[in-house]
């Protein structure tokens, strides 16, 4: 109850302070204007040509069911990431030796090019939804892998001794020590997973699969229909937009309200 | 009777020893202070006290059930209310959350902490609070055993002095067997029955004394004189690398007997000699 009303009361404060990047997103649409009078609309569609397309995407119905395909895959590949990177980091930071033995490990899973994944998952999955889903699962789990690791391996020793002196159990420790410091590395692993999430789902469908929309992008480059190609990029970074402004960004605030205490 | 024992205690980090022969008791219903200069093993040797070290030679027997550690710093986490801080401790015996929040309300309150700052992050707390937050998390537990680490050093004389009243007044009433760190001999007199000087490289206790009568009913007279007193000894000058003894600083001073019991501590030191007794 205290939370909805903190919540609700901090609603317009964060909305108010969507201005800013509003109006830094405005420009970036100017700047695309600039250069779509520039290259002319074969080239680059001016801004309003793309949301007009867009609309008449959404208006037509094709829209939601291909971006409900795409979502499905690059959320099922970021969770199962999210879920098991989170926890291989966690276990991995406790210890020394397994931190050591996991960094060449992950410097070489995020220096492998999803691509060669993607090629992999072709051949281990065949056309269906398994081929994204893992491509995304690996392209996302070294991130939140490393978020993970750095997070515990920072937790001040001092707090440590403290759980061991007040002989905190493991569960305390865990939910109590660990989780609220590891948060704090885990939330923008867990941003920026996202966003290669949907970046490699796209890609993936892309070469792999008949509907999402990765495969509606290569029938608009089919026909040469650039400003449903735009139609389709504003789609997809849009839902992005919106999953991480309107859902990961609140939880993010509340979880680490403590950091502003005092400040 | 209840008591601490360290016996024969060696450790050392690597090649270098921080500790050498210890032997000290702390017995129920006693407060012993150890005072000695920074980086003299004072912090390891009550680390192993509290079980965060295994001891490497030597034996402690720590027969007291529940011990509480108050660290160098206050070390509440900064993402939990200061209630939730102080009930960490009853929250790890796993006590209902109702109980443990009663519990370390009236903890918070008995140390004068006022009750708007309860709901706040340690970071929204003043030093002083924070440190009294950090003692009724202590003291909540309510310990046979407490153990302080230089626990008031960063605050200023008034709040110290109101720190060491609230507990004075607690290990009265408990009866807990307190044994505190410090390298204010100031603080050490005003608190405790036994004051064990330590020096360093290695660690090492080289002296025993016990200001007079009990801690409570000591003055600030009687305490400021006691610790002029207690610098004089040259083992202490020695200790805290002081220039030799100055006769000429204590020519000012108010020259009654303290009746305070001074008894050095020989290096080949065995169990008695670290016994307290009262001078």
């Amino acid at each position: 109850m205290k939370l909805l009303w903190r919540l609700l009361r901090g609603t317009p404060a964060y909305l108010w302070s969507g201005w800013g990047a509003g109006a830094s997103l405005l420009l970036f649409v100017a700047l695309w204007e600039l250069g779509a009078g520039w290259y002319g609309p074969l080239i680059l569609p001016d801004p309003l040509a793309t949301f007009a397309t867009l609309q008449g995407l959404i208006q037509s119905g094709a829209a939601w069911p291909e971006l409900a395909v795409t979502a499905r895959r690059a959320l099922l590949g970021l969770l199962l990431a999210a879920g098991a990177g989170s926890a291989l980091g966690l276990l991995a930071g406790l210890s020394m030796t397994a931190s050591m033995m996991a960094r060449p490990w992950v410097t070489l899973l995020l220096g492998m090019p999803p691509i060669a994944w993607l090629v992999l998952a072709m051949l281990w999955f065949g056309a269906g939804d398994g081929t994204p889903v893992f491509t995304v699962f690996v392209a996302c789990l070294p991130v939140v892998f490393i978020g993970a690791l750095q997070g515990t391996r920072t937790l001040d020793h001092h707090l440590k001794d403290m759980a061991r002196a007040y002989r905190l159990p493991w569960r305390m420790r865990l939910c109590d020590l660990y989780l609220p410091h590891v948060a704090a590395y885990l939330f923008p692993a867990w941003i920026t997973a996202l966003g290669s999430s949907w970046k490699v789902a796209v890609m993936a469908e892309l070469l792999a699969t008949s509907d999402g929309v990765g495969a509606a992008l290569a029938v608009t480059r089919s026909h040469l229909d650039t400003s449903a190609s735009l139609a389709w990029i504003c789609a997809v970074v849009g839902s992005l937009l919106v999953l991480e402004y309107a859902l990961l960004e609140p939880v993010k605030r509340e979880l680490e309200r403590w950091r502003r205490a005092g400040a | 009777m209840t008591t601490l024992q360290v016996r024969g205690l060696h450790h050392a980090y690597g090649p270098t020893p921080v500790l050498e022969g210890v032997h000290l008791d702390v017995p129920a219903g006693r407060i012993v202070a150890l005072v000695g200069p920074s980086g003299c093993g004072k912090t390891t040797l009550l680390h192993l006290c509290a079980g965060l070290l295994a001891p490497q030679q030597g034996t402690i027997e720590q027969p007291f059930a529940p011990a509480a550690l108050m660290f160098q710093q206050p070390r509440l986490l900064p993402w939990m209310s200061t209630l939730d801080n102080i009930a960490l401790g009853l929250k790890a015996q796993g006590l209902g959350r109702a109980e443990r929040h009663r519990r370390a309300t009236e903890a918070a309150l008995a140390l004068e902490l006022p009750a708007p700052s309860l709901a706040q992050f340690p970071a929204e707390l003043s030093g002083g609070m924070q440190s009294r937050a950090a003692l009724a998390r202590a003291l909540v537990l309510a310990p046979r055993l407490l153990l302080m680490d230089e626990p008031f050093g960063a605050l200023d004389v008034g709040l110290r002095g109101q720190l060491h009243q609230l507990l004075l007044a607690r290990q009265a009433a408990q009866g807990m067997a307190v044994l505190l760190i410090t390298h204010d001999l100031m603080e050490a007199v005003r608190l405790a029955d036994t004051v064990l000087v330590m020096a360093a490289a290695p660690g090492r206790i080289v002296a025993r004394y016990a200001p007079p009568g009990a801690a409570l009913a000591r003055g600030d007279a009687l305490v400021y004189r006691c610790a002029a007193e207690l610098q004089q000894h040259p083992q202490v000058r020695a200790a805290f690398g002081l220039p030799g003894p100055a006769q000429e600083d204590m020519d000012g001073l108010d020259d009654t007997p303290t009746h305070g019991h001074w008894q050095p501590v020989a290096p080949a030191a065995h169990p008695a000699a670290a016994r307290p007794s009262c001078g």
